[in-house]
């Protein structure tokens, strides 16, 4: 990852890649929603190393933009040989079943313009015959519980989309990473009580670089998740419906 | 959410405190309801970094560097920054800390809010004299860049302000050039107090870094006797030196996984503690190079050492005396001390003339003394109290930074700017000392 368009750069875990990035002199293009906080991850990250750093403020739910930031990224870097899509909403479980104006945010932001950027970022890949896409989805994709279906859904959905990417562009030497965090504390989850399966951006961020470096499929962050989900998605429906989850 | 944020030395213990964590420099602060206290790395000892019923704004999240220029060495940063990530960020490409403390686990707002200082006050005097320019939002939302020319008042009432004139934002610190990451130091056996004196004023003629290590359990005649460790940033090329090397190699460090019973400091352990520590450092005479981590920052090898004083937490006590008293005040404080519990770590330094901007700040001409000691109940309250007195009457100050016990009389005495300094304080803001000072 050396010249890196990143999205969502404002978010937790994207910021702690960042950084990472930024001390091995990666060139970064970071795009967020919020000018001013994004000018600080900006700053931060040249102080700390970055080769060089654009940024940009967009909002990502914005779809028709996205040819057009990608093209820009790409004249700004000299190029792109890999993105990372950072950006997501966590949604509130009981107003998404409340509203469906809630509930389709959240898989607009989550799925939709994921989706939108993979299409643009997948093609230009493909045509340049390398390069690595790392997606952040959850392991709340692995399986619909009630608490927060909505979110895992939104997430699910972009997992399956990852999945028929990557083997679309298999023979194109196009490397699709998907990464499955936990619990991570974050702002965004800043309402909940933190116990020891959360893990820090810092963590995550290191596994993220990992897998990106290893052009790995599908990981979960931290590794013990994998087992966690194995056991979740193993308990047949019948049970799983009536377990308060 | 309540949270179990502590000050270091865990005494007095705050057990209704609320958090609100900051993330952004565009973030507001909260505005209505419980009193509102800047947070940073919670290393200040007493209650000056807590707020019983109220909110800590933390400040962890809020650690950005913003800009370092690497031909002037000034640096800016948010400031939750720890001075840890700027000596990564700076040592590499020739620059240090103008004045660091003890820890590098402290932030950039709590080294201004407190104006700390260093092993070379005599020469660079307090960390505020470095920070060329913050900003400091003031819970009605408005923010206000403060620097020696643009809002002075504010300047001089922040730094050593305790965190209650507002939030800094992020800071603009001039950092000092260095040729290497290494410094040269040497240990001088003191026999006694009149000695510290005499090799002091020695010292400080040629040395940047000056700082003593006194065996508590010497008393009477011998009272003072201990180490004095001088040093100075190494030049450019010092081949031939031999090479301190420190136990843990550099990075890696111990962390104390519990607490330890408060009995496991007695006078048998601190006794045995200071022999060895004694004797190991005189066997090192003369001039040697050592990596600039061990030695500022010993403690930190040890993480959460704060726990070996066990569950009821512990005290530092710092006071500085004027030259004029200082003999006699600091034998009285040290045998007063002694007579209770020994600390294992006294520690004596002389503050030079060089004053600071800040109104509150806590340096001054003179010697400056601090000791550790377990927190034993009243007992204890009643030698800070002690301790307290002898300062005062000495015409002395003590640490609000290390403080759990003076007396609001005595801190009204200390810090002559008061009056002056309240009405700099943000309405929403508030500590624990602060109301212990002013019930
Ligand atoms: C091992 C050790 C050695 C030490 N050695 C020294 C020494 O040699 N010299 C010395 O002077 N001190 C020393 N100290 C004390 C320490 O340097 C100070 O207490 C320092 O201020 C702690 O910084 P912090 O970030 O932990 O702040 P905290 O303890 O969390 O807070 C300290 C004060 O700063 C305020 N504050 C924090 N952030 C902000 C902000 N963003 N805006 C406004 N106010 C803010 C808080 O409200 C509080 O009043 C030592 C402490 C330890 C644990």
């Amino acid at each position: 990852m050396k010249k890196v368009l990143i999205l969502g750069a404002t978010s937790a875990i994207a910021q702690a890649t960042v950084r990472l990035l930024a001390a091995r002199g990666a060139a970064l293009y970071l795009v967020g929603r919020n000018a001013a906080n994004l000018d600080a991850v900006a700053k931060d990250a040249a102080t700390r190393g970055a080769s060089k750093v654009e940024q940009q403020s967009l909002d990502l739910d914005d779809t028709a933009a996205h040819e057009s930031l990608v093209e820009r990224a790409a004249q700004a870097l000299g190029g792109l040989d890999s993105a990372l899509i950072a950006h997501g909403v966590l949604g509130e479980q009981k107003a998404c079943e409340r509203s469906w104006t809630e509930a389709e945010k959240v898989l607009r932001t989550n799925f939709l313009s994921a989706a939108s950027l993979l299409t643009v970022l997948g093609n230009r890949f493909e045509a340049q015959k390398s390069g690595t896409l790392v997606v952040i989805s959850s392991v709340a994709g692995d399986r619909g519980r009630q608490s927060n279906y909505v979110y895992g859904a939104s997430k699910g959905a972009l997992t399956v989309f990852l999945q028929g990417l990557r083997n679309r562009l298999a023979s194109s030497g196009v490397a699709v990473v998907t990464v499955k965090p936990g619990f991570v504390d974050t702002p965004m989850t800043a309402h909940v009580a933190k116990n020891k399966l959360f893990a820090t951006p810092e963590q995550v961020a290191r596994g993220i670089l990992r897998a990106a470096d290893g052009r790995k499929n599908e990981v979960y962050v931290p590794g013990f998740w994998a087992i966690i989900m194995l056991i979740v998605r193993t308990i047949p429906e019948g049970i799983f419906k009536r377990m308060k989850l | 959410m309540t949270n179990d944020l502590q000050s270091w030395g865990r005494f007095p213990l705050a057990t209704r405190q609320t958090t609100h964590a900051l993330a952004w420099q565009t973030d507001s602060i909260p505005t209505a309801g419980a009193s509102l206290l800047p947070y940073g790395q919670g290393r200040s000892y007493g209650d000056s970094c807590l707020n019983e019923n109220g909110t800590l704004l933390t400040t962890h999240g809020l650690d950005r560097l913003l800009d370092f220029d690497a031909a002037t060495g000034v640096v800016r940063c948010e400031a939750g920054t720890t001075l840890e990530t700027l000596l990564k960020l700076t040592v590499p490409r020739g620059w240090f800390l103008p004045v660091t403390p003890g820890t590098k686990f402290v932030s950039i707002g709590g080294a201004i809010a407190n104006d700390v200082h260093g092993k070379n006050h005599h020469r660079a005097g307090t960390f505020g004299r470095y920070v060329r320019r913050f900003e400091l939002l003031r819970s009605d939302g408005s923010r206000k860049v403060c620097s020696p020319e643009e809002n002075p008042d504010w300047y001089e009432a922040t730094i050593g302000g305790l965190g209650l004139t507002g939030l800094i934002l992020w800071a603009d610190v001039q950092m000092r050039p260095i040729h290497n990451p290494f410094v040269i130091t040497e240990t001088v056996p003191m026999a006694d107090l009149e000695d510290f004196f005499k090799i002091s004023r020695e010292s400080e003629q040629d040395a940047e870094l000056t700082v003593a290590w006194v065996d508590s359990l010497a008393l009477g005649r011998r009272l003072g006797r201990g180490l004095f460790f001088r040093g100075n940033f190494a030049p450019p090329r010092f081949d031939g030196l031999p090479l301190v090397r420190s136990h843990l190699s550099h990075g890696s460090a111990l962390a104390v996984p519990f607490n330890l019973p408060g009995i496991s400091l007695n006078w048998l352990s601190v006794a045995t503690f200071n022999w060895f520590f004694y004797r190991a450092n005189l066997l090192r005479r003369g001039p040697r190079l050592q990596h600039y981590d061990p030695f500022f920052y010993p403690l930190d090898k040890v993480h959460r050492w704060n726990r070996v004083y066990g569950r009821k937490g512990f005290f530092q006590f710092q006071c500085v005396v004027p030259f004029s008293t200082a003999r006699d005040a600091l034998r009285e404080i040290m045998e007063r001390s002694a007579r209770d519990v020994p600390s294992p770590l006294t520690v004596l330094k002389t503050f030079g003339d060089i004053s600071s901007p800040g109104w509150m700040s806590f340096p001054r001409p003179g010697v400056t003394l601090a000791l550790d000691f377990a927190n034993r109940g009243d007992r204890t309250m009643k030698l800070v109290a002690e301790l307290d007195r002898l300062t005062r009457q000495a015409g002395g100050a003590v640490y609000p930074a290390k403080d759990a016990g003076m007396s609001p009389e005595n801190f009204a005495a200390y810090f002559p700017q008061l009056e002056r300094f309240k009405s700099y304080i943000d309405p929403a803001f508030s500590s624990s000392f602060w109301r212990r000072m002013n019930p």
